[in-house]
Parts: C-alpha cells; structure tokens; sequence
C-alpha cells in the first residue's frame, strides 16, 4: 500500500486522478497531459527511484471497457520499499504520450517495446525506433485487431533456390 | 585382355572420389537459436562425438562451412541473416533443418516465426523432434552422408538442375490460407519468376 503522502502529492498536481486500492496494491489513474508531472513530482519528492516496467493494455473487445489502450507504469522506491501502478488511458488517433527517460534511462527499452507492440508514440524519446521487429514492419502485433499469424509478413522473404546461393 | 593393376591401386570414378572426401569431412555452420542448439552442442561434445563421422569442424564463418545445421526457430527478423550466411557459405554445401522449428515452425505458429527455413533457404536433411536427440543429428548426417555419395558429382552439377527442387507443399498452400496475404510476397504474385522457377 502506498504512503498517504503520495497519494496527497498526486492529488495535489492533478484533481483528475482516480486513486484506488486492490490486494494491498496501490493504484492511480492520470490523464495524459499531466502524465510527466504527476512522474516527475513522484520520483523527485517521493523517492520513487526505480521504474520497473512500462508496458500496456489493448482493450478492444474487453468487457466494460471504456477507453482502447491502458498505458501501465510500475514504479518502486528503493528507500521505502513503496510500490504503485500509474496508469493512463488513451485512444485513436490520440496515442501520444511524454517520453520518461529523461526520469528514469531505464524507460528507453520499455517505450521502445510499448512502441513496436502498441503503436504508442513517446514524445521526446531519444531513439524512437522499434525494437523487437524489423524496421520496415508496419502493423503493431499486440494489438487485438492483429491477426495471431500476422498478415503474411513471415512470408515476404525472397526464396532462395540452389541456383541462386 | 585384363588390364594388370597392383594390389595398391583401385580404381573409382572421380565423382564418386569427389563426393567421398566431402561427405567424410563436413564443416557444420551452427545456425542455433534455440534449445535444438543445446543438442547441437552435445552432439558435437565428447559422449556422441560427432568427430566419428568426419563433421567436428564447427566454424562459425560461414566462408569456412558447406553444412548448415539450422537448429531451432527461425524469426522473421533473423531470416535475412540466414539467407546471408547460407550465400556466403561456398559450394558445395547442403543444409541440414534441425527439429520441428526448423522445419515447420513447430508450435510457433505466429506472426514473427518462419513457418519453415525450407520456404527460403534449399533443405536437404529435416531431422524431427522437439528437440532431436543427438543420436537423431548424427542418423541426419549419416544419411546425409549416403545423400552426397549417392548424387554427388565433382563438377556439383547436381546443384545446377532447377528441377531437382520441387516446389514446395507449403508454398502452395499458404496462398490459400484464410486470412493471410501470402500475396505481398512476389515470389507468390507470380511477379518474380526467378523465384518461382525454384520454388
């Protein structure tokens, strides 16, 4: 469970974020545009030094789900042994969100991923570029309107014959 | 009228003395990116000893190897780097697709893993197994072995015949497939020729 400072403190920067607990886990919900506030008043007043994962959800399809993408950030402090989970919801075409390297270098890796799979752009990331697939891919695989065997992208390779190697 | 010949000299076709020297001294490429590589590894180790059947030279330069042992799943981003050392490898040279990855893809039915190297790359022993026991490798290059004496000619026109390469079963197949556009590649399309030719 998260310290009421923090919670006090998320409050304090953004009037909008929703706070919720689950099995002893604390968890916020921040718009977008306060995102890099609300991360960089967490790690540079309450100690959160450690970005775990970045990651996200697709929820197409999923039941009573309002928004398409949930962005997920897991953080930890290493003083305090504190945990929390910051969200941030977004949807099409508007899937922008500051970059946290400049927070945590950590991050750089983690976006990049959440990049390729997703398709979220990172605003002022250093290197935006894919990271699992090739560079010339073009679909974003994770997502749930993504065929499980892609669109013949495993295949576009030219053959090689015995004549030809 | 018998021709008189001394004890110490047989007589052979160059072909068949050509295909003698390289089945008993391959120089395996190990291509392994996954657990068939392990095998791969304890096959070329001291208890199934690889050595005995004239294949121990593991190099990893592919300008020094004429047998490459894809051992394990090959994804779409690696396939270029495989078709890239499979061309720098020198004639002649064959290819040994180890395990079900290799050879089919095996449970990695997905977006990012190649259905089989044999779609992209010549294929001339397939060993099955998730992952193949030594013993299955060494089977794979004793036939192999028997493959090179039995086709293998000193000029390797063996390689020239287009023909020798059937099309592939899975080439056909995956432009039927539900749902899939094997149609981007233009080897399907019909528009690359060359590559249709050899399937």
């Amino acid at each position: 469970m998260a310290n009421q400072a923090t919670v006090d403190l998320i409050h304090l920067v953004s009037s909008g974020a929703k706070v919720s607990e689950y099995a002893g886990q604390t968890r916020v919900v921040v718009p977008a545009d306060v995102l890099f506030v609300v991360m960089e008043r967490l790690k540079k007043q309450r100690g959160f030094d450690l970005l775990v994962d970045v990651t996200c959800v697709d929820y197409l399809h999923y039941r009573d789900a309002t928004d398409r993408f949930g962005l997920v950030y897991l953080l930890a402090s290493t003083e305090s042994n504190e945990r929390l989970t910051v969200r941030v919801f977004l949807n099409e075409p508007d899937l922008v969100v500051p970059s946290v390297v400049a927070l945590w270098a950590g991050a750089d890796w983690f976006e990049r991923e959440t990049w390729d799979m997703f398709g979220v752009t990172f605003s002022g990331h250093p290197d935006h570029r894919r990271i699992l697939m090739p560079d010339d891919f073009t679909a974003f695989p994770l997502r749930k309107d993504y065929p499980l065997q892609g669109r013949g992208e495993r295949h576009n390779f030219p053959v090689l014959g015995r004549a030809e190697s | 009228m018998a021709l008189e010949l001394p004890e110490n000299v047989v007589v052979s076709k160059l072909d068949s003395l050509a295909s003698w020297c390289r089945k008993n001294s391959l120089w395996p490429m190990p291509f392994a990116t996954a657990c068939c590589g392990i095998e791969l590894m304890a096959t070329g180790a001291s208890k199934h000893d690889i050595a005995r059947f004239g294949a121990e030279v593991f190099r990893f330069s592919p300008r020094q190897c004429d047998l490459m042992i894809v051992a394990g799943r090959v994804v779409m981003k690696m396939l270029p780097v495989l078709q890239r050392i499979w061309q720098q490898m020198h004639e002649p040279k064959w290819c040994i697709s180890m395990g079900a990855c290799a050879s089919t893809g095996g449970v990695f039915d997905t977006y990012s893993v190649v259905q089989g190297v044999d779609r992209f790359i010549p294929v001339d022993m397939y060993v099955p197994g998730c992952p193949p026991r030594p013993e299955q490798l060494i089977q794979a290059i004793i036939d192999l072995q028997d493959k090179i004496q039995a086709e293998g000619t000193l000029s390797g026109k063996e390689f020239k015949y287009s023909a020798r390469q059937q099309p592939k079963r899975a080439l056909v197949e995956i432009t039927g497939l539900p749902g899939m556009d094997g149609g981007r590649n233009p080897v399907l399309l019909g528009n690359d020729k060359r590559g249709l030719r050899h399937g």
